[in-house]
């Protein structure tokens, strides 16, 4: 349950962040410009010291999506027991995100699979590269505009037969 | 591979007794990935027994084994490794693909799952079933032996067999629709 004490002392950090609570789960909305800034702000001041996911969500062809992107980072308070989840909303030219593998070391993988299927990058980030698909894979899968049987990536692997001739 | 000796009524025999020691003693690689691999544990444990059958041991080790069984969903990312390991097991070998996943790709018709191992490695018995019951595995060695014994020889030569080189039927039949 998020406490009260959360809500005030965010919304005495910074202003207008969009803080809302649904069914006991509080959910604040966060310009991309200020993002690293309000999860440093969580870790240190507010005690969020606990990086439970970072991932995406692709608002292609949803009704009233104002942007393609929409990055969620779940934050959870290890000695309150509080969840917190962060939304930060990115465009498709060039999506870009400040990486905050500064503030919590574990989100170098979900960064990383993030960057794998969605394609968004993270800047300041140790070691961007592909983690759940082969290296070779062309495209970023999760995307809405990909197929879901691939592009004929999954046949094109090299056959081994019995002769060795 | 093959080694060229005349045919005769003794060679025969002997490829017939050479098969019967190998068809009984098939040691298993167990490439169990998912839930195949659970049912291919089922197998081998007390109430399904598999070393009933000579596949006695479950080595790990591909240097060690006769007859692969691809147990589950292989990932692209996975297949070379699965070739590599295809590679690395001695003559004469055999493959099982056990279940809907490793023989056609089953559920799973997306863009990381291989749609079916036959693809890319030659697969001698295909169990369907997702998961396949351990009676069903049992009966695809049984048939195997069958195949062993039918088709084998002291020297390995019924794998330079055309026949076991040809793609499979139903990759022949797109290949020709495009």
């Amino acid at each position: 349950m998020p406490k009260q004490q959360t809500i005030d002392a965010l919304d005495a950090a910074f202003s207008d962040l969009g803080v809302s609570e649904f069914r006991g789960q509080l959910r604040v909305v966060v310009p991309r410009g200020l993002i690293h800034e309000v999860l440093g702000t969580l870790k240190e001041q507010l005690g969020f010291d606990m990086l439970a996911d970072v991932t995406c969500v692709d608002y292609l062809d949803y009704r009233d999506a104002k942007d393609r992107f929409g990055l969620v980072y779940v934050l959870a308070n290890t000695e309150t027991n509080e969840r917190i989840v962060v939304r930060t909303f990115v465009n498709d030219p060039e999506p870009t995100v400040p990486s905050v593998v500064d503030l919590w070391e574990g989100a170098n993988w979900p960064e990383r699979e993030v960057w794998d299927l969605f394609g968004i990058r993270f800047e300041g980030h140790p070691d961007l590269r592909r983690i759940v698909l082969p290296e070779g894979f062309a495209a970023h899968p999760l995307r809405k505009d990909y197929p879901l049987q691939g592009r004929g990536e999954r046949h094109n692997l090299p056959v081994v037969t019995r002769s060795e001739h | 591979m093959a080694v060229e000796l005349p045919e005769n009524v003794l060679l025969t025999k002997l490829n017939e007794l050479v098969s019967w020691c190998r068809k009984n003693s098939l040691w298993p690689m167990p490439y169990a990935t998912a839930c195949c691999g659970i049912e291919l544990m089922a197998t081998g444990a007390s109430r399904h027994d598999l070393a009933r059958f000579g596949a006695e041991v479950f080595r790990y080790s591909p240097r060690q084994c006769d007859l692969m069984i691809v147990a589950g969903r292989v990932a692209m990312k996975m297949m070379p490794v699965l070739q590599r390991l295809w590679l690395q097991m001695h003559e004469p070998k055999w493959c099982i693909a056990m279940g809907a996943c490793a023989s056609t790709g089953g559920l799973f018709d997306t863009y990381g799952v291989v749609q079916g191992i036959d693809r890319f490695l030659p697969v001698d018995m295909y169990v369907p079933g997702c998961p396949p019951r351990p009676e069903q595995l049992i009966q695809a060695l049984i048939d195997l032996q069958e195949k062993i014994q039918r088709e084998g020889t002291i020297t390995g030569r019924e794998f330079d067999d055309p026949e076991h080189q040809k793609p499979k039927r139903a990759l022949r039949e797109t290949a020709n629709a495009e």
